[in-house]
This record gives structure tokens, C-alpha cells and sequence, in this order.
């Protein structure tokens, strides 16, 4: 373990600076190219079924939105923590960029939480699941495709962590840590369209 | 997992757990073709079933699953593997790079793939295989009764995920790994092609996996997407299969395109004709195979706008694929043409493409195509295209590409007789179901009357199978032959004109002992006119890193295997552990460091140094 952080050296843009880096850094962004036309796939399916609710319960009686806010400037803020992680990263500051993951990951959890109170309350207050109409299907699949990612993100930076706590930032770990805020700022980006397009267009559309 | 040394690995595992591109192409190139034979043998007792009217071979039932499985392997599990095993064993070649970008990646992905296609034929053994067609478009596939269409969609799925992860795998490596001078606009065409689909798949496979997993909620979780009773809606799935779908066709082509561009100039001995404009064209396809999704639907009804407006688009592509047949020809035009089984392939290609070309033109314009739909004539549309363009591809690839993978020559007798037969078998297979189809006999019935004029021409078609079958059996036969005593093929047996051709046959685990230096397009023609016999090198000689073999591949592979297969029978406590086995894969992949090993410079063998 480095103690005295500054005495180490790395590169500007150590996630990039070798051609290890360089593969992963364009490979992520494909591999988000093609999430988004996964998630692009599951709004215009969502779009599609909207409004097909089977006789049951509409979008406009079950959202709740203080509940939606919430969640959405917790996930926004943890946005805000992986970019300050990612400045860390870039000037070398190791145990802030861990510092900030941790809050990053801990907002992630609490956004999932809310997620997880919401679909629970949703099946059993409101009989809302996703068998009961085709928009129950939709939404349940799209917001908890989301969902699956926001904790697929938390395992992964855990992961990320636990591993490297005791190695410090090199040339080997800053595209790790550097991929997984790429990830999270996608996640975030999709959850501002499902915002937009599940909720607000679900209260007022 | 630290530097290790170089040492002779247990064959058995050494395949398991190898990352090298070559031989992860070869797994490819051989599993598909084991995918190939079990498809054309489905095709051949179809076309059985049909030989005469209300003939009963194989009976409704067991022909539904036939045609379903026909279609889904030789797409998904015979086209795609072929296409991945040969930009495997030669993108990385052409470009002149080491590796590919992501070794472990390309292994996963290849694993992913078997263990999809194993999945997804299971069914045969567990109570009849998928049976909607390879479509598989909902509700016949959500109301389909048996675990049929389960193994369909979680089988495309897993091997869907392996496709994806090859496709972004081959764009890195294209961007990344070219060697200095291998600027893209002297990339090989092949090299181009791959390239292009691999954009493609990372574009296109996403909206089939979203279409696959709600077909799979529906089945599974009683989820109502495509149930129109409750409020769903089939066409969205039709929709997605096609946003999918048609992309796949070009997926398909490309990459034979790419080769039909390698083989038709070195064999004219010219360079390519206008070289920039096939890479636009190619370019320009890949582009517009987004935008014509919808002429597969012109008859569900989307109303005369959506229609027109997907016809002209689809009419567009005629334009660039145009300039393709045109260069191709001009390439042989003036050249010292000479016709190997490689070049028989590759021209026999063009006219009859242009076949399948025109009648696709005549498929794209709307109210023609409410006579043609679910007609004969899409069988012999789309055979025409796939046969005539990517099945050919295959075979002319397989004859001139065979030296530099397996370092020996498929004899060239029995290459001529497999073309010829292949040759013949496809037009009289195919040619007449055009006009089966304008007499009105529907696609994916199992039988038909008698009197209907429509005896002659199948039984016709089915002879053609035969000797389509026939040919397969030559061609496996020199396959065999080759393995067992084939005569050693020189580094450059065509006298060929891009990378690979530079270095030994088969090429090294290494590849290029020293990263050539590229100095224009046909780098290796361009160096043997000017009187080398060697690329110049772009580095001195040093130690080669290599990367590390793993088994976590086929680990991840079966967990997801182990998981889907119990996920078809509810037993959620055995997916429970496969999705188990799969994440810890996974984990171990990140904590493990994989630092590779290195080839020492004094172990390199003394030809794959440059004297100075």
C-alpha cells in the first residue's frame, strides 16, 4: 500500500494510458451502444402498452410522485459522487476516489430500497403485478431491467473495492474503476428518461 | 497466475481453455459445421415430406419442427459460428495484430455460442423441438404447447449474448490493433466487411434479445406483452424479431462479401476495382439494413405511408449492392482470371445473387408483395441470397483460406466436383419454388394436392436437395481426406496479396514475430513487387507477451446453461445455482489478475526472424 499518494506518478488519463486501458475504455462504450438500444427496445415497448391496463388500475392513480423524486435525486446524486470519484481518479487521489465509490454505492442502495418498497407496495396495495395487464408487463420489465442494472453496479463496485483497497491507483486499476462510473452515469441517464416517460408522462400524459 | 513458461499443455484442455483467436476459430469453423450438416439433413427431410403431393414422411407435426429448426440453425447456429470462425482465424491476420483486443472475451463468446446451440436442440431429445417457425413470431409461439419454444428462446439467447460480445470484441480490435501503416483505407475488404457487421450485431442483437426475453416472461411468468386478450400486443414482437432481423441478413452477407472481394482479385491477379466505393457501398448497406425492417410486415396492415416509405428504402439498397456486382466484374475484367474451387465459389456467386437480388427488388414494392407473401416465392427469394451469397461466401472462403488455418490444400478434384454438384443442386432446388410460389403454394405447410401443377416442380426441387447433399458429402470426404494426408501448403499458395499470406501456414501462436510495417493497400502484394520476401518489420525483435488460457468460459457458459435448462422445467433451485456458478465466473474473472506470459525472443524459431 502507497502511503504518500503524491509520490506516485501516473499519466494524464491513467484509464487510457495503455492499450489494455485503451481496449477497455472504446469496448464499455460499445458495449453501452448496445444497451441503449436494448433499453431504446424496452421504451418503445412500454410506449406501446401504456395505456393497455386490462380494466385495472391507470399509471396516474397508482405513481406516487414524492416517492419518485426520492429515488430519482438519490440516483442523481450518486451521479454527482462518481463524477467527483472520477476527478479523484484522474489527479491521483486514491482513497478519495474510494471514499466517493462508497457513497456512490451507498445511494445506489438506497435508491434500490425505494425501488423495492415501491414494486412491494404496488403488487399488494394495488394488485398492480406483472401479469394483471400487458402495461403491468411493460412497466415491471422496463423499470426493473433499470432496477437489475442499478444492482448489478452496486455488486460491481463492492466488488471493485474489496479487491483493490490495498493495491492503490496504478495503470492496471484506473480503467476499472474508471468503466464502472462510465456504467453508472448510463444507468442514470436511462432512469432520466424512465422519469420522464414512465412517470411524468404517466401522471400527466 | 503470475509469468509462467512456455510448455506443452493436455490437448483436451488446452482446447477448453484457449484464448488464442486461431484456434478459437477453428472451434468456431468446426462447430458450425457440425450445426451445417444437422441443418442441411433437417432441410433434406423436408424436402422429402414434399417430394409427392399429400406424401407422408414425416407427418405435420415432426415437419413443423424440421422447418423451425432448419431455419434457426442454419441462421443462428451454422451462418453466424462460420462468419465468426473465419473473421477469427483471419481479421487479426490481416491487420497484422497479435491478438484480438479481448482474448478471454472471444473465448466466452464462443462458449456462449455452443452452449446456446446445444440448448436450443435439446428439444428433440426432451419432448419435440421448437416448432413457430424460426420467426418465431407470437402468439403461435406463446400459446405453442411443450417446452418446444422454451428451448428456442433461452438457447438464441445465451448464444445471443455470445454474438454480442464477439461483435464489440472485433470492433476493438479492428479500431485498436491494426498494425502501423494498416490505416483503414488500407484494410483488407474482409477485414472492412467484419468490421461493418460487427457494428451491426452490436446494433441489432439487443432488440432481438428484448424480443426473446418478453416472449420468455410471457411463457414463463404468465406476463400478457403479446397476449391480445389482455391488452398486448403481437406486433410489437414482430417488430422487434425484424429491428433484429433484417439486420442479420446483412450481418450474414457482409462478411462474404468481404471475401468474395479477397478471392475474385487475387485470382484475376488485378486489384480490387474501385476499392473506397466497396467500402462505402459496404458502409451504406450496413446503414440502410436498419431502415427497411418493416417491408417483412407490408401485409400486417401499418397503413400505406409506414409501407411506402420502408419500400423505397429497401429499393435504395439495390444501389450500393449494384456497385458491388460491378466492381467484381470490372476486378476480373483485363485480368489473368484463373478458376481454383476457391474462384468457382466466388463467381458461380454473382449471377446467381443477381438472382436473388431482382427478386428481392420485386419483394420490396408493397402491393406486389401482398401476392408473394408467405409464398413459395420468399423461399426462393431468401435461399437465393443466403445460399447464393453467404453459403457460397462459406465454401469459397473454406477452399482459399484453408492453407492458412490448417496448413494444407483441400484437393482440388473433389473441390471442382463438390462446386458443380452444389452448383446445379441449389438452381434446381430453388429456381423453380419462384414459380411454385406464383401459382400460390404457401410457405411452411407441410403437404399439398395433387392436379395443382405443382407435382413437377417439387419433385424437382427435392432432387436438387439431393444433390446439394450429395456435394456435402464430397466436400466432408475431402475434408477428411485433407486431415488425415493432405499435401503441406506453402506460406503463400495463391500468391496472394494482404497480410496473412506474409507469414507461415498455419501462422504461429504469435502470429508476426515482429509487427509488420504496412506501406499501402495489397500490403503483401505490394512488398513481393517490389522484390521482398519478407514485410518489413515495424519493431525490432523482442519478447512476446501472450495472454493467459482460461476455463472460465466454459464455466460461465455452463452455469447459464445449467440455469436456462432448469428455468424451462421450473426447477429454480437448480437456476438458482447455475446463475450461481455463472456470477462466480464472473467474480473470479475481476479478482484474478491475468498478467499473460511471455515468448521469449531467443525461443522464437529462426525463420520469423528478419536478418540484419
Amino acid at each position: 500500500m502507497k502511503s504518500n499518494e503524491a509520490m506516485t506518478k501516473l499519466p494524464a488519463n491513467p484509464e487510457r494510458a495503455t492499450l489494455e486501458g485503451k481496449n477497455k475504455f472504446l469496448g464499455f462504450w460499445f458495449f453501452l451502444g448496445g444497451e441503449t438500444v436494448l433499453f431504446a427496445s424496452l421504451f418503445g415497448v412500454y410506449l406501446g402498452l401504456r395505456n393497455a391496463t386490462n380494466g385495472g388500475v391507470t399509471a396516474n392513480e397508482l405513481f406516487e410522485l414524492p416517492l419518485v423524486f426520492i429515488a430519482t435525486m438519490l440516483l442523481l446524486t450518486s451521479s454527482l459522487t462518481s463524477v467527483f470519484a472520477t476527478m479523484a481518479l484522474k489527479t491521483n487521489h486514491f482513497k478519495r476516489m474510494i471514499g466517493w465509490f462508497v457513497v456512490t454505492g451507498l445511494l445506489g442502495l438506497g435508491f434500490l430500497g425505494l425501488e423495492i418498497y415501491e414494486f412491494n407496495h404496488y403488487v399488494h396495495e394495488y394488485g398492480h403485478t406483472i401479469k394483471s395487464s400487458a402495461w403491468g408487463s411493460a412497466f415491471y420489465t422496463l423499470v426493473g431491467t433499470h432496477g437489475a442494472h442499478v444492482f448489478m453496479g452496486i455488486s460491481w463496485i463492492t466488488l471493485l473495492i474489496i479487491r483493490n483497497l490495498r493495491r492503490g491507483m496504478d495503470l492496471y486499476t484506473a480503467p476499472k474503476f474508471y468503466l464502472f462510473a462510465l456504467y453508472w452515469h448510463f444507468i442514470d441517464v436511462v432512469w432520466i428518461f424512465i422519469f420522464t416517460v414512465v412517470y411524468l408522462m404517466g401522471k400527466v400524459g | 497466475m503470475s509469468a509462467h513458461a512456455y510448455k506443452k499443455k493436455n490437448p483436451v484442455w488446452d482446447w477448453l481453455t484457449t484464448v488464442d483467436h486461431k484456434k478459437i476459430g477453428i472451434l468456431y469453423l468446426a462447430s458450425g459445421a457440425f450445426f451445417f450438416l444437422i441443418g442441411g439433413l433437417e432441410a433434406i427431410l423436408l424436402r422429402v415430406q414434399l417430394l409427392y403431393p399429400e406424401f407422408d414422411f414425416v407427418g405435420a407435426e415432426t415437419f413443423n419442427q424440421l422447418l423451425t429448426m432448419h431455419g434457426t440453425t442454419m441462421i443462428f447456429l451454422a451462418a453466424m459460428p462460420l462468419i465468426f470462425g473465419f473473421m477469427n482465424a483471419i481479421v487479426p491476420l490481416q491487420i497484422g495484430a497479435r491478438d484480438v483486443a479481448f482474448p478471454f472475451v472471444n473465448s466466452l463468446g464462443f462458449w456462449l455460442f455452443t452452449a446456446g446451440g446445444i440448448l436450443l436442440n435439446l428439444g428433440w431429445f426432451l419432448g419435440g423441438a421448437p416448432d413457430a417457425g424460426w420467426t418465431g413470431y407470437a402468439p403461435l409461439s406463446t400459446t405453442s404447447p411443450g417446452n418446444g419454444v422454451d428451448f428456442y428462446v433461452l438457447g438464441l439467447q445465451i448464444s445471443g449474448i455470445g454474438t454480442l460480445i464477439g461483435g464489440i470484441n472485433f470492433l476493438v480490435t479492428i479500431i485498436n490493433m491494426r498494425a502501423p501503416g494498416m490505416t483503414f483505407m488500407r484494410m483488407p475488404l474482409f477485414t472492412w466487411s467484419s468490421f461493418i457487421t460487427s457494428g451491426l450485431i452490436l446494433f441489432a442483437f439487443p432488440a432481438l434479445t428484448i424480443g426473446l426475453a418478453l416472449l420468455m416472461f410471457d411463457r414463463l411468468f404468465g406476463s400478457q406483452f403479446f397476449a391480445a386478450e389482455a391488452g398486448g400486443n403481437p406486433i410489437i414482437y414482430e417488430h422487434l424479431f425484424w429491428i433484429f432481423g433484417h439486420p442479420e441478413v446483412y450481418i450474414l452477407v457482409l462478411p462474404a462479401f468481404g471475401m468474395f472481394s479477397e478471392i475474385i482479385a487475387t485470382f484475376a491477379r488485378k486489384r480490387l476495382f474501385g476499392y473506397s466505393a466497396m467500402v462505402f457501398a459496404t458502409a451504406l448497406i450496413g446503414f440502410l439494413g436498419f431502415m427497411v425492417w418493416v417491408h417483412h410486415m407490408f401485409t400486417v396492415g401499418l397503413g400505406p405511408i409506414a409501407n411506402s416509405i420502408f419500400a423505397v428504402a429497401t429499393m435504395l439498397i439495390a444501389v450500393p449492392t449494384g456497385v458491388k456486382i460491378f466492381n467484381w466484374l470490372f476486378t476480373m475484367w483485363g485480368g489473368k482470371v484463373s478458376f481454383p474451387t476457391a474462384n468457382l465459389f466466388a463467381v458461380g456467386f454473382i449471377p446467381s445473387f443477381v438472382l436473388g437480388g431482382m427478386t428481392g427488388v420485386m419483394l420490396s414494392v408493397p402491393p406486389a408483395d401482398y401476392q408473394y407473401h408467405d409464398s413459395y416465392f420468399v423461399v426462393a427469394h431468401f435461399h437465393y441470397v443466403i445460399v447464393g451469397g453467404v453459403v457460397f461466401g462459406l465454401f469459397a472462403g473454406m477452399y482459399y483460406w484453408w492453407p492458412k488455418i490448417f496448413g494444407t490444400v483441400l484437393n482440388e478434384f473433389l473441390g471442382k466436383l463438390h462446386f458443380w454438384l452444389f452448383f446445379i443442386g441449389f438452381h434446381l432446388t430453388f429456381f423453380p419454388m419462384h414459380f411454385l410460389g406464383l401459382m400460390g403454394m404457401p410457405r411452411r405447410v407441410y403437404t399439398y394436392l395433387s392436379g395443382q401443377s405443382l407435382d413437377e416442380a417439387n419433385f424437382a426441387a427435392t432432387m436438387g436437395a439431393f444433390l446439394m447433399g450429395l456435394a456435402t458429402i464430397i466436400m466432408v470426404w475431402n475434408i477428411i481426406q485433407t486431415s488425415v494426408k493432405g499435401k503441406k501448403a506453402g506460406n503463400d499458395p495463391w500468391d496472394g496479396r494482404t497480410l496473412e499470406w506474409a507469414i507461415s501456414s498455419p501462422a504461429p501462436e504469435y502470429n508476426f514475430a515482429q509487427t509488420p510495417l504496412v506501406r499501402g493497400l495489397d500490403a503483401w502484394w505490394l512488398e513481393k513487387r517490389a522484390g521482398n520476401t519478407q514485410m518489413v518489420a515495424a519493431e525490432p525483435l523482442d519478447d512476446i507477451h501472450m495472454p493467459d488460457s482460461s476455463i472460465l468460459p466454459v464455466l460461465l457458459s455452463l452455469g447459464l446453461f445449467t440455469a436456462a435448462l432448469s428455468a424451462i422445467y421450473s426447477n429454480w433451485v437448480l437456476a438458482i445455482g447455475g446463475l450461481a456458478l455463472a456470477a462466480l465466473s464472473m467474480i473470479l474473472r475481476s479478482v484474478i489478475d491475468y498478467h499473460g506470459y511471455h515468448i521469449h525472443k531467443e525461443d522464437l524459431p529462426a525463420e520469423g526472424r528478419e536478418d540484419k
